[in-house]
């Protein structure tokens, strides 16, 4: 066989590449997206003539509980319908054994990245994390803890939806826990991937007790890395964050859960009580601020009040007799 | 030991030892096998960026390559690789550069000019820029794939899969521009199968190269992080 010219030697590269998607319903697209677990192609889907994304284990010697992994997260977004998470349509094998599932295509842009590119107000910011909250709680009330809560697995969509994403280390309350997969160490913080090991999530996004490896973690673990990400959005604001926000991020970053907010519920309950001007559990104000607080909250009816004060005073001073 | 390779599938060390461990063994039976590994596909890459990027003269290039390999093996001077500091394929690329340069210094055989140029890219008349790290990286995946190729081809022939072969070849390999590439009817045709079969016929080949590929790397890289960090890059994968 002659050598390889430039040409194929580039097809060959493409092929090396390229995941084996070789599946009658499925034609591959381009990889979207990489993580510890799987990669994410952009796919069409045949049958239905409609883009999807198709998570497919990495790898082509998948260390042993991964695909297991895999399964489970396309089990728990089944079972979770919410808008604000990702609806699951097919799950099957490809031709070399490698599990997949498919799911709605995902368009927008990642948490941090929207953050950077968008600068949006406080106010849009708590918004944002309100939206966050919500299938989070919603995944609580079904007896699911995320355990990867961090911006790179936020998406924000181009008309403000949010959406959570990579379920892929869930922890389902009840069920035997899965194998950690292969004992590399804890992924950095920032916006990197998630490191599959024996103790599963990312540095600086993860509970204390998850760190510590805890089994018997429950929702809390969660407020802590749902903390995080409020530190997070936090953090490139001009100046500090208000008192009330700050004491319901650090209240939420707690390091024992028993300090924490005991629920996500009530963490977006202080967030809303901050956003409609009402006093936070997380914060005692002061007299002051409380003062300022109110006439804040009701700064259109007081004005109302002041101007009919100021108007009933003109009148008195112009109907006083001359002398 | 040292000589050009003959053919595009190196033979294997017999153990589970590293490429490197295997370098620096005493036993010749790990040893050399381990040589030959290297050589074969570490050959062609070697000489090709010796004669393209260091521009010489080709039968200089082959004499270097030899000479290159015979003193690795005589003084083992591959054995100190260090994982942590480089990967293998740019650790042996630094030893090669440093061998040219002594060679070039030791011996007056080599002049510079005429059609004994031995100068650095950069010199002023260097012609078009070539990175030295990325021409020898693309000689070598073209090796480590023209071994894996020649494998498969192997293999097909030998349990009876020649179409299956054929549709991959006349597909991925022999078009010459991707204006020529044909249809997967087009090959239906040639080969007078369903075109639902040609898709079969790609996926097994492409599956059975994209395994090749990864065990003729697997037995090329020196240790399992060099590995790691290869496969990652050359199959966009992690792999155990």
């Amino acid at each position: 066989m002659t050598p390889l010219d430039d040409r194929a030697l580039d097809r060959l590269e493409d092929v090396a590449r390229t995941t084996d998607l070789s599946h009658p319903r499925y034609q591959l697209g381009p990889l979207i997206a990489s993580g510890g677990m799987g990669s994410v192609y952009q796919a069409r889907d045949l049958l239905l003539e409609r883009d999807v994304a198709i998570k497919v284990l990495r790898g082509l010697d998948p260390a042993p509980g991964l695909a297991d992994r895999l399964g489970q997260e396309a089990r728990i977004l089944a079972r979770l319908d919410h808008p604000g998470l990702v609806p699951v349509h097919d799950a099957g094998a490809l031709n070399d054994g490698r599990p997949f599932y498919v799911m709605r295509l995902v368009h927008g842009e990642r948490l941090d990245h929207h953050v950077t590119r968008a600068a949006p107000s406080l106010a849009e910011r708590l918004r944002i994390f309100l939206k966050i909250c919500e299938p989070v709680a919603f995944a609580h009330a079904q007896g699911i803890v995320h355990r990867d809560l961090k911006p790179a697995n936020i998406m924000v969509g181009p008309y403000g939806e949010v959406l959570v994403l990579d379920w892929g280390i869930a922890k389902v309350r009840g069920a035997a826990p899965l194998p950690a997969g292969p004992a590399t160490a804890v992924a950095p913080g920032g916006p990197g991937a998630t490191g599959p090991g024996s103790v599963l999530g990312t540095a600086g996004f993860m509970a204390p007790e998850q760190a510590a490896g805890d089994a018997d973690l429950d929702e809390r673990a969660d407020v802590w890395s749902l903390g995080a990400v409020l530190r997070e959005l936090l953090r490139d604001l001009p100046g500090p964050p208000p008192r009330p926000v700050a004491g319901i991020r650090d209240r939420a970053l707690a390091p024992s859960p028993a300090d924490r907010y005991p629920d996500v519920t009530a963490l977006t309950r202080d967030v809303g009580a901050y956003l409609d001007g009402a006093p936070v559990s997380a914060y005692r104000e002061n007299p002051f601020e409380r003062v300022a607080r109110f006439a804040g909250r009701h700064r259109t009816a007081i004005g109302l009040i002041a101007a009919y004060l100021l108007m009933r005073l003109l009148l008195l001073a112009l109907d006083r007799p001359p002398g | 030991m040292s000589s050009p390779p003959d053919s595009g599938s190196p033979r294997f060390p017999p153990t589970r030892l590293s490429l490197v461990e295997a370098l620096g063994s005493t036993d010749p039976i790990q040893r050399t096998p381990a040589y030959d590994v290297l050589i074969g596909i570490y050959w062609k890459p070697v000489c090709r960026y010796l004669e393209v990027a260091r521009r010489f003269a080709r039968e200089d290039a082959e004499d270097l390559t030899q000479d290159f390999f015979a003193r690795a093996f005589d003084r083992g001077s591959l054995d100190s690789y260090d994982p942590s500091k480089a990967r293998f394929r740019t650790f042996l690329r630094i030893c090669l550069d440093r061998f040219v340069a002594n060679a070039i210094e030791r011996d007056g055989r080599l002049k510079r000019g005429g059609g004994l140029m031995a100068a650095p890219l950069d010199a002023a008349d260097a012609g078009p820029a070539v990175d030295p790290e990325q021409l020898f990286r693309r000689e070598w995946i073209r090796s480590l794939f023209d071994a894996a190729l020649a494998a498969v081809a192997e293999d097909c022939r030998s349990r009876g899969k020649e179409t299956q072969l054929a549709v991959f070849l006349a597909y991925d390999i022999e078009p010459a521009a991707e204006d020529e590439r044909p249809s997967y009817r087009d090959l239906a045709v040639r080969f007078d199968i369903p075109v639902t079969q040609v898709t079969n016929h790609l996926a097994l080949v492409r599956r059975a190269f994209r395994k090749e590929a990864l065990e003729r790397l697997r037995a090329v890289t020196a240790s399992p992080e060099d590995f790691a960090a290869e496969a990652r890059d050359l199959f966009g994968t992690d792999v155990q």
